[in-house]
C-alpha cells in the first residue's frame, strides 16, 4: 500500500511537472519551424501560474455544472496519468484500470467539458461542444480498433502487461500490423489532442475553433485547471503511443538506476513524437470540419487493416 | 427440498399484485384512497418479490413447485432458478421505484382520469411480468406473455384522446401479436418433440431435436423475443409506443417489459434448445451490433425527450445482445469460462439498463409533469427550479453513456473483455467480427455520450427556451424519492460491482455449467478482472476513491489562489457579443447537425427554408425552417410489406364473394381434406 502510494506520488509529480513543459516544447518547436522566435519553453508554466492568480467571472446563466467541470477535467486527466507506464513498465494504478478505463475516463472529462460549454448558454460554447462530441465519436471506433490490435498481442487490456509484452519483443513495431495500428492511433492522437489538421489550438476564430469554443467562458483558476488538464491529457495520450509501440528503455522496476535510464529514453521518445506532431501541424492546413470524418475514416481503415494483418502475417 | 421461504414469499408478492388490481378497481370512485391503495400494494408486492428474489439467488439450487390445473398440458408450475430470480430482482427494484414515484405522479390524475383502471392495468402488468419470469410451463408462460402484451396496450393508449397515441397503440398491438405468434409456434414445435409443455421436458428433449428443427425453433424464438425486445429491424413500434404512455409506465415498458424479450432469449437459447450452432450466436451478435449503432444514431436526431430515451433502449438492447451472442458462440466453441463472462456482461447490462433507463424516463416524466412538454427545444435552464430531478437525470445520463465509475461502465467493460477474448477463442474469418463489434461498441458509447450531453444540457442547462413564462416547480417529494432510489442503485452497482457480481456464479453454473463470478474478482476484492490470468482488470471503487483524493488538492489550490480576487458573477462573455438571450442559444437540432451531415447517407435529411422579406432577401422578416430525416425502415421495409399484404388481401376477397353456395363448397372441401389428412397422417 505504501509502495503503491509512493509510486503514485512520484508519477503524479512527473505528470504535473512534465505536462506544461511538453506543451511549451511543442509551441517553441512549431515557432522555429515556421521561422518565428516563439515563446520560450517555460512559458506554459508561467501561463498556468498567471491564470491561477487571476480573478474569475462566472456567467450569470451558468449552474454548478460550470464550476464542477474544471475539477472533473483536471482530476480525470491526472488519474489516467497514473494508469499508464511512463518510465517503468509497472504503472502505479495499472491494476485498477487498463486501456479501456483510460479511454472512458477521458470520455468522462470530455462529457463534462461539453456540458460546461453549453452551460453558459452562449452559442459559441454549444458550437464547440457539438463539434467536440462529434469528432470524438467518430474517432472512437478507429481508436478502439488500434487498441484492440495491440491488446490482442498481449491478450490483455492492462497497460503494464501490454508494456511488458512489448518490451520482450522491442522490434515488433516493424511488423505490418503494429505499423498500421501506429498510423491509426497517430491520427486519433491528432484528433483527440485538438491539433491541426483537426482543430487549431491557437485559434480564436469562431468558425474554426472547437476546444477553445467550449472553454470560452472560463477564466482565472478554472481556466488554469482546464488548460493544465488538457496538457496532461496530451502528455498521457502521447505517452500511451510511444510506450505501446516503442517500448525501448522502459524500466522493469522502480530502482533509481532503472528509472534514470527509463526517463532518459522516455524524454527522447517524447521529443521525437513531438517533432513528428510539429511537422504534421506545420505542413498541413486545418481541414474543414466536414472533411475531418474522411481523415478519421482513413484511421479506421488503418485500424481494420492492422487487425487483419495480425493473423495474416 | 425446502421450498418454503422462496415459494411462500413469492406467492405473497403475487397475492399483493392481484389484490392491488382488484382493490384499485373497487375504489375507483374515491381517487385519493385508490391512489394510496394502488401504490401501496404495488410497493408491498415489489418488496416481497425482491426478498424472494434475493433468497432465490442465495439459495443456490433451483426451487420448483407445481399446482395441477386439471387441464391437459397445462399446470401452474414455477421454476425459481438463478435466472428467474435475477429477472425478478430487476423487476422488484423497478417496481418499487415506480410505485413510490407514482404516489406523487398519479395525483394529477385525480378528478381527471380513472386511477382505478390505471391501477388495475399497472398491477396486472407487474403480475404478468412476474409470471413470465417464473413460469416453467409453456402455456403458463404464454398466458403471462399475452396478458403482458394486452395490458401494455391498455397502458400505452391510456391517453386515448390523442390520435398519435391511438396509432402508436395499434402499431404496438400488431407487432406484439406477430411476436406472440412466433413464440407460440416455437413452443408448439418444442411440444411436438417433447410431448409435454413443461420446460424441463424441453431441456431433456433438446438432444432429439434435428438440426433443422433446432434452427427453426431458434429463428421463431429470435423473431418473437426480438420483436418484444425491440431489436432492429423490428423496432418501429418501440419509439412510437413508449413515449405516449404515462411516464411512470414508459419507465416500466423500457426498463423491464423489453427485458422480457431478453429473458426469453436467455431462457430458451441457453437453457432449452441445447447447444446452438455458432451461426445462431453470430446472428445474435450482428443484430446486436446493428441495433446498438442504429439505435443511438436515431436517438441523436430526436428532440422529443421521451422518444430519444426510447431509441436509446434499442441501443442498449443491442449491447445486451452483443454479450448474449458472444456467450452463445463461446459455448459452442467449447469455452464455458468465456461464455460465462459474456453472459455476465449481458445480464449485468440488462439490470443496469433497466435501472438507468427507468431513472431517465422518470426524470423525463418529472420534466413533463412540471413543464407540460417533451420537446427539448422548448425547455432549458431546469437545473435551477428542479435541482434534484436534474441531479438524478445527470446520474442516469453518465451511467447510460458508460462512463466510470457508474454501473454502465462495468457492464460495457465486461462486454469489451469478452469481445477481445472472442478473437482468440474462435477460428477462421468470423473472428474478425469480434474486434469490429468492439469498435462499433466504442462508436455507440461515444455517440451515446454525445446524445446525453445534448439531452441533459438542452433540457436542464442554460436559459429557458421558448419563453415559457409560467413558473416551473420541482417534482413532489415522492417522485424525487423514487428517482433517488434508482440513482443510488446506479452508483451502488457501479462502485460495488465486484461485490455484486458474485450473484452471477449460480446462474452460470445452472445455465452453462461453469462457475465464474467469484474468480472475476482480484486484488482482494477491489478489482474486477477479465477472468484470464494476465488479462485486464479495473476497479470502479478505486477509481472513485482516487478521483476524490485528487480532487482535494485541486479544490485547495483553487480556493487559496482565488483568495486574492472574489469570484464574480457577470454576463456571459460570448465573444464580446452583448445581450445573451434564449434566442441565440444552441438548440438540440443544431447540436446534432454535424452528425446529421456526417451520417446523411443513413438519415437522408430533407430541409426546407422559406424567408419572408420586404425589400431585400438579406433582411428577412420571418424565416420558416423545416427539417426532417427519412424514416428508412418504415419507408423501405414496412410500407412495401404493408402494401404487399393489402394487395394480397384484396385478391383474397375474390373467394369471399358473399355467395352461400360457394361457402358451403368451401366447408365441404375442407371437411374432405381434413378426413383425408386424418386417414393418412
Amino acid at each position: 500500500m505504501t509502495v503503491l502510494l509512493a509510486k503514485a506520488g512520484l508519477q503524479l509529480l512527473l505528470l504535473l511537472l512534465v505536462a506544461p513543459l511538453l506543451s511549451g516544447i511543442i509551441k517553441t518547436l512549431k515557432a522555429r519551424l515556421q521561422t518565428r522566435r516563439g515563446p520560450d519553453i517555460l512559458q506554459s508554466y508561467r501561463d498556468i501560474l498567471k491564470l491561477f492568480r487571476k480573478g474569475m467571472v462566472i456567467p450569470e446563466t451558468a449552474s454548478w455544472i460550470f464550476s464542477a467541470t474544471p475539477y472533473i477535467v483536471f482530476v480525470t486527466a491526472v488519474l489516467v496519468g497514473l494508469m499508464i507506464p511512463m518510465a517503468a513498465t509497472d504503472a502505479p494504478l495499472s491494476l485498477f484500470g487498463g486501456v479501456l478505463a483510460v479511454v472512458y475516463l477521458l470520455a468522462l472529462g470530455r462529457f463534462f467539458l461539453a456540458l460546461g460549454g453549453l452551460d453558459a448558454g452562449s452559442s459559441f460554447g454549444g458550437l464547440g461542444s457539438s463539434r467536440e462530441m462529434t469528432i470524438s465519436a467518430i474517432a472512437e471506433p478507429a481508436m478502439m480498433l488500434a487498441i484492440f490490435t495491440v491488446a490482442l498481442a498481449a491478450s490483455s487490456t492492462n497497460l503494464s502487461e501490454m508494456a511488458k509484452v512489448a518490451v520482450s519483443q522491442s522490434w515488433k513495431f516493424l511488423a505490418p500490423s503494429q505499423m498500421l495500428a501506429f498510423a491509426a492511433l497517430f491520427i486519433v492522437l491528432i484528433a483527440e489532442t485538438g491539433r491541426i489538421p483537426v482543430d487549431n489550438p491557437a485559434t480564436h476564430l469562431e468558425l474554426t475553433m472547437i476546444h477553445e469554443a467550449m472553454i470560452l467562458e472560463y477564466s482565472g483558476p478554472y481556466l488554469a485547471l482546464i488548460e493544465y488538464g488538457s496538457s496532461i491529457k496530451q502528455l498521457v495520450l502521447m505517452t500511451l503511443v510511444v510506450n505501446t509501440f516503442f517500448p525501448f528503455g522502459l524500466s522493469s522496476d522502480w530502482t533509481l538506476r532503472g528509472l534514470g535510464v527509463g526517463l532518459l529514453f522516455y524524454f527522447t521518445k517524447m521529443l521525437l513524437l513531438a517533432c513528428l506532431i510539429v511537422l504534421v501541424e506545420t505542413t498541413n492546413a486545418k481541414l474543414r470540419l466536414f472533411r475531418v470524418p474522411e481523415l478519421l475514416m482513413v484511421s479506421f481503415i488503418f485500424g481494420a487493416l492492422a487487425l487483419i494483418s495480425t493473423f495474416l502475417f | 427440498m425446502n421450498t418454503f421461504p422462496v415459494a411462500t414469499i413469492f406467492t405473497l408478492s403475487v397475492a399483493f399484485y392481484s389484490a392491488g388490481a382488484l382493490a384499485s378497481l373497487a375504489t375507483w370512485q374515491k381517487p385519493a384512497l385508490c391512489r394510496y391503495l394502488c401504490c401501496g400494494s404495488a410497493l408491498a408486492g415489489a418488496s416481497f418479490g425482491g426478498v424472494a428474489a434475493v433468497l432465490g439467488i442465495l439459495q443456490g439450487t433451483p426451487v420448483r413447485w407445481s399446482v395441477s390445473s386439471g387441464i391437459p398440458l397445462f399446470a401452474y408450475s414455477f421454476n425459481y432458478d438463478a435466472l428467474a430470480a435475477f429477472f425478478n430482482l430487476t423487476l422488484a427494484i423497478l417496481a418499487s421505484a415506480v410505485s413510490i414515484y407514482s404516489f406523487g405522479y398519479l395525483k394529477e390524475f385525480e378528478g381527471k382520469r380513472n386511477i382505478g383502471f390505471f391501477g388495475f392495468l399497472f398491477h396486472l402488468l407487474l403480475l404478468s411480468l412476474t409470471i413470465v419470469f417464473t413460469a416453467a410451463n409453456a402455456f403458463l408462460f404464454l398466458i403471462g406473455w399475452e396478458v403482458m402484451a394486452l395490458v401494455a396496450y391498455g397502458l400505452v393508449t391510456f391517453y386515448h384522446e390523442d390520435r398519435e397515441t391511438r396509432r402508436a397503440g395499434l402499431l404496438y398491438m400488431v407487432m406484439a401479436h406477430i411476436d406472440s405468434g412466433c413464440v407460440l409456434l416455437g413452443f408448439a414445435l418444442l411440444m411436438q418433440v417433447s410431448g409435454s409443455a413443461d420446460f424441463a421436458s424441453f431441456r431433456t428433449a433438446a438432444v432429439h431435436l434435428s438440426s433443422g428443427q433446432q434452427a427453426a425453433a431458434f429463428v421463431l424464438f429470435f423473431l418473437g423475443f426480438g420483436i418484444k425486445a425491440g431489436v432492429i429491424p423490428f423496432h418501429i413500434w418501440l419509439p412510437a409506443a413508449h413515449p405516449v404512455a404515462p411516464s411512470n409506465i414508459s419507465a416500466l415498458l423500457s426498463g423491464i417489459v423489453l427485458k422480457a424479450g431478453i429473458y426469453g432469449m436467455a431462457r430458451i437459447f441457453l437453457d432449452e434448445l441445447g447447444v446452438l450452432p455458432s451461426w445462431a450466436g453470430l446472428l445474435v451478435l450482428i443484430v446486436g451490433v446493428a441495433s446498438a449503432v442504429l439505435g443511438v444514431l436515431y436517438a441523436l436526431m430526436e428532440h422529443d425527450l421521451k422518444r430519444l430515451l426510447a431509441y436509446h433502449s434499442i441501443e442498449n438492447i443491442g449491447i445486451i445482445l452483443i454479450g448474449l451472442g458472444a456467450a452463445l458462440v463461446f459455448r459452442v466453441a467449447g469455452h464455458p469460462q468465456l461464455a460465462a463472462v459474456a453472459l455476465i456482461a449481458a445480464m449485468f447490462h440488462t439490470l443496469n439498463h433497466a435501472i438507468f433507463k427507468c431513472l431517465l424516463f422518470l426524470g423525463a416524466g418529472s420534466v413533463l409533469h412540471s413543464t407540460g412538454t417533451r420537446n427539448m427545444e422548448e425547455l432549458g435552464g431546469l437545473i435551477r427550479p428542479m435541482p434534484v430531478t436534474a441531479f438524478c437525470f445527470l446520474i442516469g445520463a453518465v451511467a447510460i453513456s458508460g462512463l466510470p465509475p457508474l454501473n454502465g461502465f462495468v457492464s460495457e467493460w465486461l462486454t469489451y473483455q469478452s469481445l477481445l477474448a472472442g478473437f482468440g477463442a474462435t477460428g477462421g474469418l468470423t473472428r474478425i467480427l469480434f474486434p469490429l463489434a468492439g469498435s462499433m461498441l466504442a462508436l455507440t458509447g461515444a455517440l451515446a455520450a454525445a446524445c446525453f450531453v445534448k439531452a441533459f444540457a438542452i433540457t436542464f442547462l442554460a436559459l429557458p427556451r421558448g419563453g415559457k413564462s409560467s413558473p416551473v416547480h420541482e417534482a413532489p417529494r415522492s417522485m424525487l424519492v423514487g428517482m433517488g432510489w434508482l440513482a443510488f442503485s446506479c452508483v451502488a452497482l457501479g462502485l460495488g460491482a465486484t461485490w455484486f457480481l458474485r450473484i452471477f456464479g449460480t446462474m452460470n453454473e445452472q445455465l452453462l455449467g461453469s462457475r465464474v463470478g467469484t474468480n472475476l474478482i482480484t486484488a482482494r476484492g477491489w478489482a474486477l478482472s477479465a477472468g484470464t490470468p494476465h488479462g485486464g482488470s479495473v476497479s470502479t471503487s478505486v477509481i472513485a476513491i482516487a478521483l476524490l483524493f485528487l480532487l482535494i488538492p485541486a479544490v485547495v489550490v483553487v480556493s487559496i489562489a482565488g483568495r486574492r480576487f472574489a469570484r464574480r458573477r457577470g454576463p456571459a462573455w460570448d465573444c464580446g457579443l452583448p445581450g445573451l438571450s434564449e434566442e441565440n442559444e444552441y438548440t438540440a437540432t443544431a447540436f446534432s447537425k454535424p452528425l446529421r451531415m456526417i451520417f446523411s447517407v443513413l438519415y437522408q435529411p430533407r430541409r426546407e427554408i422559406q424567408a419572408v422579406f420586404d425589400v431585400s432577401p438579406y433582411f428577412p422578416k420571418a424565416i420558416h425552417f423545416e427539417s426532417e430525416i427519412e424514416p428508412t425502415f418504415e419507408k423501405r421495409l414496412y410500407v412495401p410489406l404493408k402494401d404487399l399484404l393489402l394487395r394480397f388481401a384484396t385478391q383474397m376477397r375474390a373467394i369471399q364473394g358473399g355467395s352461400i353456395h360457394a361457402y358451403l363448397a368451401y366447408i365441404f372441401v375442407t371437411l374432405v381434406l381434413l378426413l383425408l389428412f386424418g386417414v393418412h397422417p
